[in-house]
């Protein structure tokens, strides 16, 4: 065990620069840069707020911010798994030539996501604000359900990030399932409206109860219930286990199937 | 001889040669289920044995395909051996393949911090050395342009600069240097050279035998995937031009 702390300090300079690389490139001669990751989350909104809310009439309160909460966090993980799943095969030229401890690839592009995440959160504030939403002293603990969602997406990247060198068909298949996964998630409407069997899924899907949680503390001022926090760590925990051990056991076949 | 630094022991590499790819779960099911999932064995490497001291300079000779990229990955810990094991007791720098890791979209300045950190080489030191790294690629006035714009001359000269700014316990030299102009193998050989007077050991691969008797003192032959010779560098260029 503290052989992998070593070499995770003795490494911990790379993950730094893979983590700025990925930012520099993504917004590298864009006129308005980084103010990127603030504007599309509220156009985002803007465009799905008009729709929602004239054609559908889904009765929520404060629906901006509601959808927004969903959103943020959704996105993230739709991004960091995706990007964290190709990590490895992107950077097969290098795994071939140097030793890097592998993980930190997945890793990086999670990091890197989760700077996108914090930046899409100016946003977020932005409209609380704009709407009049009345702030209460828990928005102060929205770095629980963030940390909730980075654990779970790194072990679910590490997983992905694994399998697709072995099974390139995951990369074509995620992609459905994350479209499914996105509808089984209450970013636009409330859990409420579904009906029995559908809503037991929704209801275990882990990014769900993350969202409800930040919904809860930015939204209606409540940390919630410690059973959904409690269901939130088991969720993080199982998808980290997963990842460890699929990475783990799959890491040096990488260089031989790349 | 000194203490060892090297120490492979008994090493083989086997790869698996599957006759048709296999890259998705449907076809793999389904051979699997016929009993069909077909591949030969391969060895690239059978038990090669042997020791490096520290400070020595050691050459890989062989045709193409004898395994001597194999066997530097190994030792660079890129590739686990099958049987067999690889002790290292110091800092490796691999030169397998100059400027790998580099980033097309990033400038000159930027992928120096990134290629360092992927060495392994702590930011404090590349920002120290970065007018040595400027002066000895001489890429002076391109540090801030996009390395897709380089030429492979220019790619190979910041790819050795990096690699070798600071001087590691063993470096491990691919076929590098047969990219650049004349003079820039001259730098580089100079480098070296100087890099094994600082006490480094070195592994180094080279299809010039005038190459490898200008910098090792000993040599390892090998011949698919054999040892056949371990010996004093001469003897076996002698018996490599015999082949």
């Amino acid at each position: 065990m503290s052989t992998y702390i070593h070499n995770f300090l003795a490494y911990k300079e790379l993950l730094k620069e893979l983590v700025r690389r990925d930012i520099k490139i993504k917004y590298r001669r864009s006129f308005l840069g980084i103010l990127w990751s603030v504007l599309n989350p509220l156009g985002m909104m803007i465009i799905m707020t008009i729709v929602f809310s004239s054609v559908f009439r889904a009765n929520i309160e404060n629906f901006p911010v509601y959808l927004m909460c969903g959103q943020v966090i959704f996105n993230f993980y739709n991004e960091a798994s995706n990007m964290a799943m190709s990590s490895i095969l992107g950077n097969a030229s290098l795994i071939k030539k140097v030793y890097v401890p592998k993980y930190f690839f997945p890793m990086s592009k999670v990091c890197s996501c989760c700077v996108n995440l914090l930046t899409s959160f100016i946003a977020l504030m932005i409209v609380v604000v704009v709407t009049g939403t009345k702030i209460s002293w828990t928005i102060l603990f929205f770095l629980i359900p963030i940390l909730y969602v980075f654990v779970f997406s790194l072990g679910m990247g590490l997983l992905l990030s694994a399998l697709v060198v072995s099974f390139r068909d995951l990369q074509h298949l995620y992609g459905i399932l994350i479209t499914g996964w996105l509808y089984l998630t209450p970013i636009f409407y409330p859990v409420e409206i579904l009906p029995g069997w559908v809503r037991t899924i929704v209801e275990l899907n882990p990014l769900t109860n993350i969202i409800t949680i930040l919904r809860g503390m930015v939204m209606y001022g409540t940390l919630s219930e410690p059973m959904l926090h409690i269901k939130c760590i088991i969720a993080c925990i199982l998808a980290m286990a997963a990842g460890l051990y699929v990475f783990y056991k799959q890491q040096d076949t990488f260089i031989l199937k790349v | 001889m000194s203490d060892t630094i090297i120490n492979v022991n008994d090493v083989s590499v086997m790869f698996r040669l599957y006759r048709e790819r296999m890259d998705s779960l449907k076809e793999l099911a389904i051979k699997k289920v016929k009993g069909q999932v077909a591949y030969d064995e391969f060895w690239a490497l059978n038990h090669i044995d042997f020791q490096v001291g520290r400070g020595e300079a050691v050459g890989l000779v062989g045709k193409n395909g004898s395994g001597k990229s194999t066997l530097l990955k190994t030792i660079a810990g890129v590739l686990k051996p099958t049987l067999g094991s690889v002790t290292i007791s110091g800092t490796v720098a691999p030169m397998i393949e100059l400027g790998a890791g580099f980033d097309m979209d990033l400038t000159a300045t930027e992928n120096v911090f990134l290629n360092g950190a992927i060495l392994g080489y702590p930011k404090e030191m590349l920002q120290e050395n970065m007018q040595r790294i400027i002066d000895f690629s001489e890429l002076g006035q391109f540090m801030d342009v996009p390395i897709k714009n380089f030429s492979s001359g220019m790619f190979a000269r910041l790819g050795f600069a990096v690699a070798t700014i600071y001087t590691p316990d063993i470096l491990i030299v691919d076929e590098i240097l047969s990219v650049g102009d004349w003079q820039f193998q001259q730098k580089c050989q100079r480098r070296i050279q100087e890099m094994l007077e600082q006490g480094t050991t070195l592994m180094f691969v080279s299809h010039s035998m005038s190459q490898v008797k200008e910098v090792c003192s000993r040599a390892i032959l090998l011949h698919h995937g054999n040892l056949i010779l371990d010996d004093d560098v001469n003897t076996v260029c002698r018996v490599y031009n015999t082949l």
